[in-house]
Order: structure tokens, then C-alpha cells, then sequence
């Protein structure tokens, strides 16, 4: 079985390469991540949020969704480390 | 790691450097919105100092947060975040949108004070889960 799991491994990695390649390049300024909601953050950020770093404005209010998301994943993934691990106190470890 | 390193040297230096770690992690964490900075990377550090203290002296220190405690901070930083966002639709704005909070100052300053609040939210959350990591490692060390 083990074997055969290269298969689906070369195949998803083909894919992959594939979908790689049409990515744009690393920092384009032409690429749909830089030309739709980039420029209106920096144009209009220090204004709208009273943020002179631009990082944080963007994380903290207008991207505040993801950054919601972000502390919830900490959150669980805190939560995931005491309960596997600190089950002394509940006579569970031994 | 109940009784810590605790050599003079790393005592008297552990000593020297935690108020001031825990000063800087909070105006890191007060300061993001003007200069590289943010609830995570402060509520780091402050979570390094904590480390630091029970490192060297271990328990004795009287530094100790237990898990529940460090649950409760997490719990309550995420809480805050949640809170603040919920404010919004409560004050008749969109969820997360700190503009609509009735707040007596500029706009821009609202949006601030909001990004404030969630930063320090953040904050409480990143210490608690590194301290709630730390701790539950260390007693994971002492049973083996």
C-alpha cells in the first residue's frame, strides 16, 4: 500500500507544479492581489484607520475578520496542547 | 522544573531584564498602531518574560500561572476580540466595524481605539497560550 500512495503523491504534485507555475511572481505589481484592494489600503489606510503602520491597520481593521480567525486558531490550538498533554490533574497521564 | 536553574548570575541578569521586558512587550503591544508591533509579537514577549522567570527560579518564584488561569487569559483575549467586533452590528454597523462605535472622537480615532481594544485582546490570548504551552510541557517533563 505503501507503494502504491506514490501515485496519488506524483499526481498531486504534478497538479500542483502545474497550478505553480501560472501563479504571478513574488511582489507584481500587476497581479490581481496587488491591483484590487492593495492600493485603496495605502492610498486611503492612514486616514481611515489613524494607522502610521500600515501592517497593523490593515490587520487590525480592515482585514479584522482574518485576524479574528487567526487568535481563534491560537486559541484552539492552545486548548488542543493542555488537554492532549495535561491530563495529569485528571488522574489520566501515566 | 519546580526548582528552576536558579544560579546567582542567571538570577541577578533574569532579574535585571523582566521589568523591562514586560514594559516593552506592552508598548509594543500599545504602540502597533504607530510602529512595527501588534498584539501577537507583545504578547509574546510578555509570555518570554513569564518564561523567563520560571526558567531561572522555577517555582519559587511565585510566578506560576496554572493552566485554568491561563485558559481563563486566552479564553478572555479571544473574547475581547469577539466583543469588539460584536459591538459593531449592537451600535448599527457591520460586524467588526469599529466606526460605528459611539465614541467621542474623530472617526479615524474610533477606528483606532477599536483596533486597540482587539490588539490587547490579541494580546491576553498569545500569552496565555504560550504560558498554557509551556506549563503543560513542563508538568508533561516532571511526570516522566
Amino acid at each position: 500500500m505503501a507503494r502504491l500512495a506514490v501515485i496519488p503523491l506524483l499526481a498531486l504534485g504534478a497538479v500542483l507544479a502545474a497550478a505553480a507555475s501560472g501563479l504571478p511572481r513574488i511582489g507584481d505589481p500587476e497581479s490581481p492581489a496587488a491591483t484590487h484592494a492593495s492600493p485603496r489600503y495605502i492610498a486611503r489606510g492612514h486616514e481611515e484607520t489613524g494607522a502610521t503602520n500600515l501592517v497593523t491597520g490593515v490587520l487590525a481593521d480592515y482585514r479584522a475578520y482574518d485576524t479574528l480567525g487567526e487568535t481563534t486558531v491560537i486559541c484552539a490550538a492552545g486548548l488542543a496542547c493542555w488537554l492532549i498533554l495535561g491530563g495529569r490533574s485528571r488522574g489520566a497521564g501515566s | 522544573m519546580n526548582s528552576g536553574f536558579g544560579s546567582p548570575a542567571l538570577d541577578a541578569a533574569s532579574r535585571l531584564m523582566t521589568p523591562f521586558m514586560l514594559m516593552f512587550g506592552a508598548y509594543v503591544v500599545v504602540y502597533g498602531h504607530d510602529s512595527p508591533g501588534g498584539g501577537f509579537q507583545g504578547g509574546v514577549i510578555i509570555a518570554a518574560c513569564l518564561i523567563l522567570v520560571r526558567l531561572v527560579r522555577g517555582r519559587a518564584a511565585g510566578w506560576v500561572m496554572p493552566p485554568e488561569v491561563a485558559v481563563v487569559l486566552l479564553c478572555t483575549g479571544a473574547g475581547i476580540f469577539a466583543g469588539v467586533g460584536l459591538l459593531g452590528p449592537i451600535f448599527g454597523g457591520h460586524f467588526l466595524d469599529y466606526s460605528a462605535l459611539p465614541l467621542p472622537l474623530a472617526p479615524a480615532e474610533v477606528r483606532a481605539a477599536g483596533s486597540l481594544a482587539v490588539e490587547i485582546g490579541v494580546a491576553l490570548a498569545v500569552t496565555g497560550v504560550l504560558e498554557l504551552i509551556f506549563d503543560v510541557l513542563v508538568e508533561a517533563r516532571d511526570d516522566a
